[in-house]
This record gives structure tokens, sequence and C-alpha cells, in this order.
């Protein structure tokens, strides 16, 4: 669940656009490079972006009584890295700002910073240090996955809170009253887009194995578990 | 291979349906919208927080926005089965093609 139309004072609507500017356009730039070097990624960044917009749009319900949206961007980030899945989840939002009045037009910037920039490069990170540590790709990627999508939502409660800081517990108050709204409803979500990730990245591996190797996701010798 | 996706599936649907189960905390409506929800702790936090902003289009009843919804799931899922029946499809024909010049 992305921050509601104006509901983000001016100053932060705008500091939280500038913010993210720079990070699509490089996103653009990246995409466009990637299927320059690579046309035969194509497939891959189709289903990497077709996963995005699927996710994102199923509410699912959760412990907590109330219903949020995973965010699908884990899996592109692990397969181009964080900055491809940029723009892919810019569009996801200003699609849902448009027409589903879900997010807003003054709050993309800030619904850009949490579900396209800081989801994807958590999940990158989790994915690198994960694979790092010894796990085997499909742990790599459920980590990955089910980190970045709760790292996206940690980062709303915590734009919420910079906004709203609470009268009596201040930022910091504000930031767990955000979180247990966001943030722990999107435990089990986080924990179900992991493992949806992992059925599409196995649905990959069958057919895509060359493409996924030229992306080195998988080693080109020997089969990955 | 098979039985770990079929598991996956199961997983994720034992995940989305374990909360409709449980008994109700008696608050409110159930199964809202998050963001409805912080939207209510905004209000309370900041009583004289007035949103300066309207969406500029609003889908005129739930049902016209669960289409758009359903419209975004299904552009998403089209785009993957595309992309997943291609590659299917184009390794299929290389392992006969392989077949057919070995044989």
């Amino acid at each position: 669940m992305h921050i509601m139309e104006g509901f983000l004072p001016v100053s932060h609507a705008v500091g939280w656009s500038l913010a993210a500017a720079p990070f699509v356009a490089h996103s653009a730039g990246a995409i466009r490079r990637q299927m320059r070097e690579r046309p035969g990624s194509k497939l891959l960044m189709g289903a990497s972006g077709g996963f995005c917009f699927v996710l994102s749009a199923l509410k699912l319900p959760s412990v907590t009584g109330s219903c949020s949206h995973p965010t699908g961007t884990g899996l592109g980030a692990v397969l181009f890295g964080p900055p491809a899945m940029t723009l892919i989840g810019s569009i996801v939002l200003l699609f849902q700002a448009l027409l589903l009045a879900h997010g807003g037009l003054t709050t993309l910037g800030a619904n850009v910073f949490s579900m396209a920039i800081a989801g994807p490069w958590v999940a990158f990170a989790a994915y690198r240090l994960a694979r790092r540590a010894g796990a085997s790709p499909a742990v790599a990627i459920f980590l990955a996955a089910a980190l970045g999508d709760l790292a996206t939502y940690v980062t709303t409660s915590v734009q919420l809170a910079l906004a709203f800081p609470d009268p009596a517990g201040g930022f910091e108050g504000a930031v767990v009253k955000f979180m247990t709204v966001f943030a722990l409803t999107q435990v089990p979500l986080a924990v179900s887009e992991g493992l949806l990730s992992v059925l599409v990245m196995n649905a990959l591996a069958a057919h895509n194995r060359p493409e996924l190797q030229e992306l080195g996701v998988f080693p080109k010798e020997g089969v990955a578990g | 291979m098979r039985w770990r996706n079929l598991l996956l599936v199961l997983l994720v649907a034992a995940f989305t349906i374990a909360p409709l189960l449980l008994p109700s905390s008696g608050r409110g409506e159930r199964f809202r919208g998050a963001d409805e929800q912080a939207e209510a702790l905004i209000t309370q936090i900041r009583p004289d927080y007035i949103p300066w902003f309207r969406p500029v289009w609003e889908p005129p009843s739930d049902e016209v926005e669960s289409l758009l919804f359903a419209v975004q799931a299904a552009l998403g899922a089209g785009l993957i089965g595309y992309c997943l029946g291609f590659a299917r499809g184009r390794s299929r024909a290389q392992e006969e093609a392989r077949r057919r010049v070995s044989g």
C-alpha cells in the first residue's frame, strides 16, 4: 500500500520527488543499455515486469486483519540489478496513481523511492550476501524477494514518520506506529512474495538457462540447485 | 521439481487463506486496506492535517476499481505467460532439431 494522494506535506512531496528523479532517469538508461548489450534477455525483462504488475495488483489479507499487496520488484532486481526495476516499478506506481486512485501523483516520488529504489536495492544486496554465505539460488531468491518487499514498507513507514512525528513519541514513536500498520501487515505477504519469486525463477530456469547464465545469475557450468 | 513447485503454490495459498480463518479481534471492519489504516493514524497524530491534493481521477465504484486491478494483474500475467511460453516453445524446437541432426 502506498502513501495516499496529498498525504505528504508539500516540502516532503517535493523532496522525495527530487530524490527519486535521478534514479528513474538512470534506470531508463540502464534498461536501454541492457537491451542493447544483451538482446536475448528481453524475455526475462518482460517476465520480470509482468511479475511486478501481477504482484502489486494482488491485495492479500494478512494476520493483522488488514490487506496489503506485495511489490514484485525483488525478482527483477536479482536478474537485472536494482536500477532496471526502478523504471518498471515507477510505471506500475503511475498506473495505480492515475487509474486506481491508489498512491498518488504528489506522493509518487516517495512511493517510487520505497518500492522502486529501496526495495530492489535491499533485494539485490540480500541476494548477493546470501549467495556469498553459501545459500542455494532458491534460498537466496526467496530472501531477496521477501526482504525487498519488507524493506519497501519499512521505508514507507519511515517516510510517513518523518512527515508526521508523534506528538508524544516523536519520530521514533511514529515509526513504531506506522510500522505496525505497514511492516507488520507485510510480513506474511513478504513470505508469499519470496515463495512466488522462487516459483517463477524455477520456471525461468527450465527454459531460459542460457540467458540466466549470461546475466550471471546462474554459473556457466554445472547445475544450480 | 514439479513437486517442489506444487509445494510453493500450496504454501502461498496457505499464507493467504490462514489470516481469513483467524478469529476476529472485533474492532471495526476487517481486511480493509493498510493505507486506510495509515490515513486514520495520520489524522490521529495530526488532527489538523488536510490533504492538499485530490486524486485527479477516482474509480466511480468499488466494482470499477476491482476491474482495473484485475486488468493490471491480467496484463502482468499475460506478459509472464507469453515469455515463459515463448521460451518453452523455443527450447522444445531446439531439442527437436538436435534430435533430428543426431538421429
